[in-house]
């Protein structure tokens, strides 16, 4: 009996400090990026990287195109991603007989493993030219190909937590709406989609998250302009790309410190995203 | 210890030293030399650099299965922040290191090629050449379409690299003469990725290493001057610029042995091999 007690406490004990070690790292994290972007702003301003323009060669650090291009790029993304989870969500788990649910879910379980260099790389030769040629608008890396490939990347994500859900409160529901004599799809439509709406919400949180911060997809279909687009045609660059291309190429300079400023727009962007979305959540309980 | 034991002792230090003096400058290494080594070189950085080190590592390994030699790309400042943090043993630069990064770092270069940096456009463009103005005035965006030099009427697409890459630095200084790239230019992260974009799109003007070129892409005539490895030792191609090995402070013996190898006779085919040319 004891021990059985003592085990319970090595658990907890076990759980809170992976816990702390999770928070002591999240704030670590915000800490270095703080500390590194700190000599920005104390030697350029916080206009200069606060601002619209990347010109780094004429004391021009702005990252704002680039905080556009990766808000436009996500909720582009989650745009396209949530309503094919939805979806899927409804067909494998309510409205399709089981054989036919089983390979869609498999295949969508398999999504998940499919590293995101293949897509962006699958994309450029069968994406970009067909944007580029076919349609004949700009080059093909845009705003579009980085969405449509990125909706790819975070599909699954949603479907999986989406659909774990809607089988729990499928559970409870399954017998009244039956009863009720409604047809599968009044019964998703009508009872389970209303009531799932929180599954739904954390879904499109973490799917988010993905878009947010996702780099390669953007590094290689986006074009990496730093500029805010004026159609879904033009290139744009992502805070997560800007990383990438300047700490590939610098690593000492003044504009080498915008790019922890980058991050640490990113870090509060992801942190507001998940307050907000977290209090719709709750409220819309 | 009798007095002549006591005397061989550095008598035969002197000796050696100067055998080792007198067999040669440092860089004549070959193959055989590695023999006597065994661990492992971490290389990451400038992506020019890649085929070079790529063949020179092959040729080691396949030689001494007991060296492992990984190579990396990254680009230029990944190659100074690896170096300089120690986490690689070279770091390649495609520019100069700057005083801030020597400062900082204490690393040491080893400049060992020669490389240029051509216009590139795609194959099927019918364009071969154009006047440096006429390249200037494409990058900076005032030429928007081929028709306007004597090309099909399409649309020009620019590609283009970061500001601090050591491709982007030399094509700027030298031929565009540190002109405006307009900013609509889309931006790529390598001289792999400049191939894979420019070779995809049939309208598309970029800037890469020669060393890269193949047929998948065109090099541009600049002032009826065709980038190559023959026209940059002739000196009638200017746009070039050297490739860096940076070690932290001095390097290793089997980190020197690779330096010095690629600074040998062999290392001169494998940087001539590759579209470089060597620097010895």
């Amino acid at each position: 009996m004891q021990s059985l007690e003592l085990r319970e406490r090595l658990i907890k004990a076990t759980l809170f400090a992976a816990t702390m070690v999770s928070v002591v790292a999240a704030l670590s994290i915000f800490a270095l990026l703080l500390y590194f972007s700190l000599p920005l702003f104390s030697i350029e301003g916080l206009r200069t990287v606060i601002s619209w323009e990347w010109r780094p060669f004429s004391g021009h650090f702005g990252i704002m195109p680039m905080m556009v291009g990766s808000l436009l790029l996500s909720t582009g993304a989650l745009l396209i991603a949530c309503p094919a989870g939805i979806g899927i969500c409804a067909f494998i788990s309510v409205l399709a007989p089981g054989r036919f649910a089983r390979p869609v879910s498999a295949i969508v379980h398999y999504m998940t493993s499919i590293p995101t260099v293949i897509y962006g790389f699958v994309s450029i030769f069968l994406l970009v030219p067909l944007i580029r040629d076919w349609l004949d608008k700009g080059t093909g890396l845009s705003l579009l190909t980085a969405t449509i490939t990125l909706s790819l990347l975070i599909l699954p994500t949603i479907v999986l937590v989406y659909s774990a859900y809607i089988r729990e409160k499928d559970k409870e529901l399954k017998l009244t709406g039956a009863a009720l004599g409604f047809s599968k799809s009044q019964y998703f439509l009508f009872i389970l989609f209303p009531l799932t709406k929180k599954g739904l919400i954390i879904a499109s949180i973490l799917g988010f998250g993905r878009a947010v911060g996702d780099t390669l997809i953007s590094l290689m279909l986006a074009g990496n302009t730093p500029l805010v687009p004026q159609s879904i045609f033009d290139s744009i660059r992502t805070l997560t790309s800007h990383i990438a291309l300047v700490i590939a190429t610098d690593s000492q300079s003044t504009f080498y410190h915008s790019v922890f400023a980058a991050g640490l727009l990113l870090f509060i962007l992801m942190t507001a995203i998940n307050i907000i979305i977290r209090k719709i959540g709750n409220s819309s309980q | 210890m009798t007095l002549k034991t006591r005397l061989q002792i550095p008598l035969s230090l002197i000796v050696l030293s100067f055998i080792l003096l007198i067999s040669g400058p440092a860089w004549a290494i070959s193959l055989d030399d590695f023999d006597q080594y065994q661990g492992t070189i971490e290389i990451a950085g400038g992506t020019a650099h890649i085929p070079v080190m790529n063949e020179a590592a092959q040729r080691i390994m396949t030689r001494n299965s007991g060296i492992r030699i990984s190579v990396a790309g990254g680009g230029t400042g990944i190659g100074v922040q690896k170096a300089g943090e120690g986490l690689v043993d070279i770091g390649n630069t495609g520019r100069a290191l700057s005083q801030e990064e020597i400062n900082r770092f204490g690393l040491k270069s080893f400049p060992f090629a020669i490389d240029g940096v051509a216009p590139v456009i795609h194959p099927s463009n019918p364009v071969s050449g154009l006047s440096a103005e006429q390249i200037r005035a494409v990058f900076s965006g005032e030429i928007t379409n081929w028709k306007e030099v004597g090309g099909r009427d399409a649309r020009i697409n620019l590609y283009g690299r970061e500001e601090a890459s050591g491709t982007h630095d030399v094509f700027w200084k030298r031929l565009l003469d540190r002109g405006d790239i307009a900013l609509t230019a889309n931006i790529v992260q390598s001289n792999g990725a400049m191939k894979v974009a420019v070779s995809n799109d049939a309208n598309s003007i970029g800037y890469m290493s020669i060393g890269h070129i193949d047929d998948s892409i065109k090099p541009l005539e600049v002032d009826g001057v065709l980038p190559s490895q023959e026209t940059a030792i002739d000196g009638s191609y200017s746009v070039v610029r050297l490739l860096y090995m940076n070690t932290k402070g001095d390097p290793s013996t089997l980190v020197k042995a690779f330096i010095d190898y690629i600074y040998s006779d062999d290392g001169a085919e494998i940087i001539r091999a590759a579209g470089y040319i060597p620097t010895k």
